[in-house]
């Protein structure tokens, strides 16, 4: 029997889900994060679930990680000691960065610059360059090179990166660079931003390069401690870590790629809502995933999910592609506050954390948070996770006043209006990803999942018109779904700038299929046959003039005979699609990228009983809250009761383990046959 | 009012009660339209001041006129005085002189397009955008001729024209005003793109008056105002006295050889109310560097100030405009009459904002910060490639920020809100340049416990013959430091030939011709430095000269001496920090360098360049 093991961990609590690929059964666990050194969580975390199925580790076949460990490296600034070499006039090139000051008019009176990644003084100029087309403007002098690496041995780096201009064009001077600095410094890894990203841009290419050096060798230990440990139990499967892009790397070649990981832990939540939502029948979705001090959402369309150029960690943004995820600031614990001076109602985004926690938790906390808020309306059962702790409704109710008074307002008034605002912010980001795009959020199911997605989920639903709001089983481990489901994937780009009435298509089907062949080896390096391996071409393209391209698929195959028009055309609609018009002005194709995937996981969904419709066997009882401005009943139900077919009416409160979902009045709650909760307006 | 707005539906709307709730969460709706106005030009425009360098000012204002998102404070009120047409549902505005408009717009580069918002009929609202555009006619590349003395020199100006009438775009009046242009394509597109953001921050409006009522939204509007003046009434009567504090300080030229030229504020509180009065500043100048300057532009300058300054919490919008009085003295630099040159007005919109900080923190020095705001640099370079074909480029550049309470000014950055810098790789695969250097200059950000940020050090090398114009400032005064900080260094422009003449280039120049293998050495000026130089960590120091950012004999400014090493001579710091201790005056709040007289002595001698005559009026 084949198993896959997803892990993932989070802040607080490692998830790991545990499938039988042939049955689709499931085993899920949760263990306590161990922060300081994360990967002993993981393996407590495996010998459980290992336990709980009677297996041992050999029987895995697949270890599939989602980390952050590269994110909060970058979060914690835990950095290597990253040497750079530039091009002689550069050497500020990290310190200048794009000049921009983030905060409006007057920002600059308050904006705190961040440390360069590579330091200043471990940053040294090298004679040599080359022009835009990549000729050789002045040579490679070796000899001053040498000497000056001295600067770098005396500065202790830890690595080195090398970025030259205009080296996305002719990489020579950077190879032998690397040669060089490999001969005079052995033990230390280099990288080049010709092979990290081989784009246009230096400030990026550099910072993109650097930040991958900065985090490797906190990657590498990690991700060769776990190795190892696993190795040493006779698990002899593959290890694989989860990219930002959503697609799985092996663990060796993270390693040398870790920039390619920075987004890991959220990537796990969307490929897992990907996963749920296909066997559940829902190609267009919008992805909320809510946890105690941020929500991540973000937007699939036709099974495929959106991705962007750019990652950004903290003051971080590096030029790697992941899932188009935006971040706010607002999670359970999230405080509102009123600032005197405007009388404002806030939400975040300063957080309670887990400690001291929400004032319910009775850990000392007695700022009113968004969790206070939903236990004062009633929304939160008076225990949590299977009765393990109990909230101090009092406690919260105390907090939340102090926001009541600021106001001016009834109690349950200022609760509810935490709820709406903290909404607002999801809906804002909800927005972003969907509205800001061309996407109509109509168009779109809603997937609440993470600790308090399903407590809002039905509401923001509301403001989006998301319909039906999906509720995963197991909503608390779903990046670990997502880990264990998704498929490897690789890729690589290209700067190109030619304009499409004047390019030879048969030359750029030429560069197309090279690319695809150096990509397919790759991927085949890390263990996926070629047979198995499914390959995507996509095009960037715009107007000639305009700064940023629009990302279009297109075909390698034939791309000679009519490539370029069919390009042209489909360049323009989108253009008018997300910008409202479209221009009579030349085309550019500025990039290419090809991805290779490998074949995705074949694992069954698993069915649950079916019902009569009634959910009577479930119920467990009613309980006061407040909503729409009044005291209601709710009806509780307990989620592993419920069956196939069953209708709920809201407004109704189910519980399960790991979390609680809210129906609101006016809607109603089917479940569906994989054990979905499916919500829609009543009408 | 001159405008009148035509209404379909004219039913009044009613005041409702709006719960504190609704009222954030159109507030923050507000902000978010705002950023997506942002997105949608960034993603179309094409000229690179635009998409790569942010030049370009969003804004949804309430139906009033009154900003509530944006940043440069609403500019509709000037258009409504200036235009004596109807307003209607589908109509989009268009305009460019200044002078239609109160100064709405400052020069004739930045094209204004502004839209009425309506809803079922009725008017709810305003969004608008200005943004540069790379050229718009007239006697230089660039459309930013430093030697103009009327504005009919300065391009083709646009009187506010409707560019759609009830929907229906006037393409006559486009193809029009492009002929104009040097650069039509980019122009044409900049345009499109700001209207397609006016566009979308009105789909936004309208989804707002949809989903809480029309009434809500009037009434949330008017409550948002009404919030933001109560904020900063409270903070006015606490940061602002009523005894009278004034502040002065200099354009250096005028591009034509005269020069400097004062610009004053004196700032008192009366009652809850602050006047800012320019009384003192310099009459008009004869060339371009006249800055029309709109007073409700002004208030939002010094409200968003007095935010930053003193609490960041706040969130801004028009609404505190009847606390704030200003007063511009008519035939000013800062009010000049029709037809004044106003294309460079750039040297004295960056002056403004030293006045101003320096007026705030001149009660509280723990809020000063040092000058920096000391111009914003342009290049441009102009011809026909080796194919034939024109190029022009138009480049923001960048100086250093000040030394602030807060922390050191960083190096080479925009004091502009949203301004970037053009890769590098982009110039040079695109214009006929390699940038052979690019940099910060050791040393001239001003020493200080916090240090000011240096400026930068551009090195163009020119692969193709063309024409080259330069705007900066700051090259004959200085960049002043504050409690006991230094001034930062000047601006300097040297063009080395390629038989390896160098020739100094003044700080404000046209229609210089250059040729293959010419290199232009392009120095801006530093920030001023913050608080006692000696007071700054030595060891700080030391890693600032290995880092380049600061020389050797740079650290002797802060009294601090380096071993052979490059690392802090403890004993010997220790020695020359009490030897010139004795000379620091720490009373001082501005440290301006010499004098003018002194500066004009010395002028020739240390920049190169004759001093400027002093201009007679």
């Amino acid at each position: 029997m084949e198993y896959r093991l997803g892990v993932d961990v989070g802040g607080t609590f490692t998830d790991l889900l545990l499938i039988e690929e042939d049955t689709g059964r499931t085993y899920r666990s949760k263990v306590p994060s161990t922060p300081a050194d994360p990967s002993q969580a993981v393996l407590s975390g495996t010998k459980k679930i290992c336990d709980m199925a009677q297996i041992t580790s050999s029987d895995l076949s697949f270890f599939m990680h989602g980390t952050t460990v590269a994110t909060n490296a970058v979060l914690q600034r835990k950095y290597a000691r990253v040497g750079l070499i530039v091009s002689d006039g550069y050497r500020q090139i990290l310190q200048i960065a794009r000049s921009l000051v983030p905060g409006g008019l007057a920002g600059w009176l308050i904006w705190q610059k961040p440390e360069t990644l590579a330091p200043l003084e471990c940053t040294i100029e090298v004679p040599e360059r080359l022009d835009a087309d990549g000729n050789v403007i002045r040579n490679l002098d070796e000899d001053n090179l040498r000497s000056q690496l001295e600067t770098l041995r005396k500065e202790k780096v830890e690595a080195v990166t090398v970025c030259l201009i205009n080296s996305f064009a002719n990489d020579a001077h950077e190879k032998r660079v690397a040669e060089i600095v490999r001969e005079e410094m052995p033990d230390i890894p280099v990288s080049l931003s010709s092979e990290i990203l081989p784009e246009k841009q230096e400030y990026e290419r550099a910072l993109t390069t650097v930040a991958n050096s900065a985090v490797r060798p906190t990657v590498a230990r990690y991700v060769q401690n776990l190795r190892n440990e696993l190795r040493a139990q006779n698990m002899t499967g593959q290890i694989n870590l989860l990219r930002s892009d959503g697609g799985l790397m092996s663990s060796e070649k993270s390693e040398e790629l870790p920039v390619a990981i920075l987004m890991s832990g959220p990537a796990g939540g969307v490929s897992g809502a990907l996963w749920i939502a296909r066997h559940a029948g829902y190609e267009n979705l919008l992805t909320l995933d809510m946890g105690g001090t941020s929500t991540d959402v973000s937007l699939i369309e036709h099974g495929t999910p959106r991705l962007t150029r750019d990652t950004e960690v903290g003051d971080l943004t590096v030029r790697t592609s992941s899932l188009d995820i935006r971040t706010v600031g607002a999670g359970g614990g999230s405080i509102a506050h009123v600032p005197e001076l405007t009388g404002a109602l806030r939400v975040g985004p300063e957080s309670a954390g887990a400690d001291p926690g929400p004032a319910c938790y009775g850990l000392g906390g007695d700022s009113p948070t968004v969790t206070d808020a939903n236990v004062v309306l009633g929304y939160l059962p008076e225990s949590l996770l299977g009765g393990e702790m109990k909230l101090d409704v009092d406690a919260a109710k105390k907090a939340v006043q102090t926001i009541a008074d600021a106001l001016g307002i009834s109690l349950m008034a200022a609760a509810a209006g935490i709820i709406d605002i903290v909404n607002e912010n999801m809906f804002g980001a909800l927005r972003i990803v969907s509205v800001q795009q061309g996407y109509d959020p109509r168009d779109f199911a809603l997937i609440g999942f993470g600790g308090g997605g399903p407590l809002q989920a039905n509401a923001i639903g509301k403001l989006t018109q998301s319909w039906p709001v999906i509720i995963p089983p197991a909503p608390g481990v779903l990046c670990a779904y997502g880990d264990a489901t998704t498929r490897m994937r690789a890729e690589t780009a290209r700067s190109l700038s030619s304009r499409l009435d004047n390019a030879d298509g048969a030359e750029i089907e030429k560069i197309l299929k090279n690319m695809a062949g150096e990509v397919s080896a790759e991927l085949a390096g890390q263990g996926v046959p070629k047979e198995e391996q499914e390959v995507q071409f996509e095009a960037g393209v715009r107007y000639q003039g305009q700064g940023f391209e629009v990302v279009l698929p297109c075909a390698s195959e034939r791309f000679a005979d009519h490539g370029l028009e069919q390009l042209a055309e489909a360049f323009h609609s989108e253009h008018e699609k997300l910008f409202t018009f479209r221009l009579d002005a030349p085309i550019e194709l500025v990039n290419l990228r090809v991805t290779v995937l490998g074949k995705s996981a074949n694992v069954k969904a698993i069915e649950i009983e079916k019902g009569d419709g009634d959910p009577g066997g479930a119920e467990d009882g009613t309980t006061t809250v407040w909503m729409d401005g009044q005291e209601k009943q709710a009806t509780l139900y307990d989620r592993s009761k419920l069956r196939a077919g069953d209708k709920i009416a809201g407004p109704a409160i189910i519980t399960e383990m790991d979390s609680t979902t809210l129906i609101l009045s006016g809607h109603g709650a089917h479940i569906d046959h994989l054990g979905n909760i499916l919500i829609n307006p009543l009408t | 009012m001159v405008a009148t707005i035509l209404q379909e539906n004219t039913t009044a709307f009613n005041t409702v009660d709006v719960d504190p709730i609704t009222l954030d969460i159109i507030e923050n709706a507000l902000k978010n339209a705002r950023f997506e106005m942002d997105a949608t030009l960034f993603r179309t425009a094409m000229s690179p001041g635009i998409r790569e360098q942010g030049d370009a000012f969003p804004l949804i204002a309430d139906k009033s006129g009154l900003m509530l998102a944006g940043q440069f404070g609403s500019f509709i009120r000037g258009f409504l005085n200036g235009y004596d047409g109807t307003v209607e549902e589908g109509d989009i505005f268009w305009l460019s002189d200044p002078y239609t408009c109160e100064g709405a717009v400052s020069h004739a580069n930045d094209w204004l397009v502004l839209l009425a918002i309506f809803k079922d009929g009725r008017h709810v609202g305003w969004s608008a955008m200005f943004g540069h555009m790379t050229d718009v006619g007239g006697m230089v590349p660039g459309s930013l001729p430093t030697n103009a003395i009327t504005i009919f020199q300065e391009g083709i100006r646009i009187p506010p024209v409707k560019l759609y009438r009830k929907g229906v775009k006037q393409d006559d009046i486009l193809k029009i005003v492009l002929h104009q242009c040097r650069m039509p394509e980019w122009a044409g597109a900049d345009l499109n793109a700001i209207v397609a953001a006016c566009r979308m921050a009105e789909r936004r409006v309208v989804e707002m008056c949809d989903r809480f009522g029309a009434d809500t939204y009037i009434t949330a509007t008017e409550k948002l105002l009404d919030r933001n003046k109560r904020a900063m009434a409270q903070l006015i009567a606490t940061s602002v006295g009523e005894e009278k504090v004034s502040f002065e300080d200099y354009v250096c030229d005028d591009g034509r050889g005269f020069g400097p030229y004062k610009i004053k504020c004196t700032m008192w509180r009366e009652g809850d109310k602050v006047i800012l009065d320019w009384e003192g500043t310099d009459p008009q100048s004869e060339s371009s560097i006249n800055f029309y300057l709109n007073e409700n532009m002004l208030k939002m300058f010094f409200g968003i100030y007095m935010i930053m300054v003193f609490d960041p919490q706040i969130l801004f919008n028009d609404g505190f405009y009847d606390l704030v009085e200003v007063r511009i003295p008519d035939g000013s630099l800062l009010k000049p009459h029709f037809p004044a040159a106003l294309s460079c007005r750039t040297h004295a919109l960056g002056r403004i904002f030293d006045v101003l900080g320096a007026l705030l923190g001149q009660r509280q020095p723990e809020f000063l910060n040092a000058a920096g705001f000391s111009s914003s640099p342009h290049l441009m370079y102009s011809g026909y490639d080796k194919e034939g074909e024109w190029f022009q480029l138009f480049q923001i550049g960048f100086g250093g920020i000040p030394g602030r309470p807060f922390g050191d000014g960083p190096d080479g950055h925009s004091l502009w809100p949203g301004f970037s810098n053009v890769p590098n790789e982009f110039l040079e695969a695109y214009f006929p340049m390699r940038i052979d250097r690019y940099e910060t200059i050791p040393d001239s950000g001003g020493a200080g416990l916090n240090r000011g940020g240096n400026g930068i050090s551009i090195q163009y090398y020119f692969l193709q013959a063309g024409t080259i114009s330069i705007h900066d400032d700051r090259w004959f005064t200085y960049p002043w430091g504050v409690n006991g900080g230094n001034p930062g260094m000047r601006s300097t422009k040297t063009l080395v030939r390629v038989d390896g003449d160098r020739e100094v280039l003044p700080s404000k120049c046209d229609n210089i011709t250059v040729n293959e293998g010419d290199v232009l050495i392009y120095n801006t000026w530093g920030g001023g430095g913050w608080g006692n130089p000696l007071e700054r960590d030595a060891d700080l120091v030391a890693r600032e000269v290995r880092q380049g950012l600061v020389s050797v004999d740079g650290a002797r400014s802060y009294g601090v001496v380096l071993t052979d090493e490059n690392q802090a001579d403890e004993a010997a710091t220790n020695d020359l920090r009490a030897v010139m201790k004795e000379n620091i005056n720490t009373e001082q709040i501005f440290n301006y360098g010499p004098s003018i007289a002194e500066l004009r002595e010395k002028c020739l001698a240390e920049t190169g360049l004759e001093p400027p005559i002093q201009p007679v009026w």
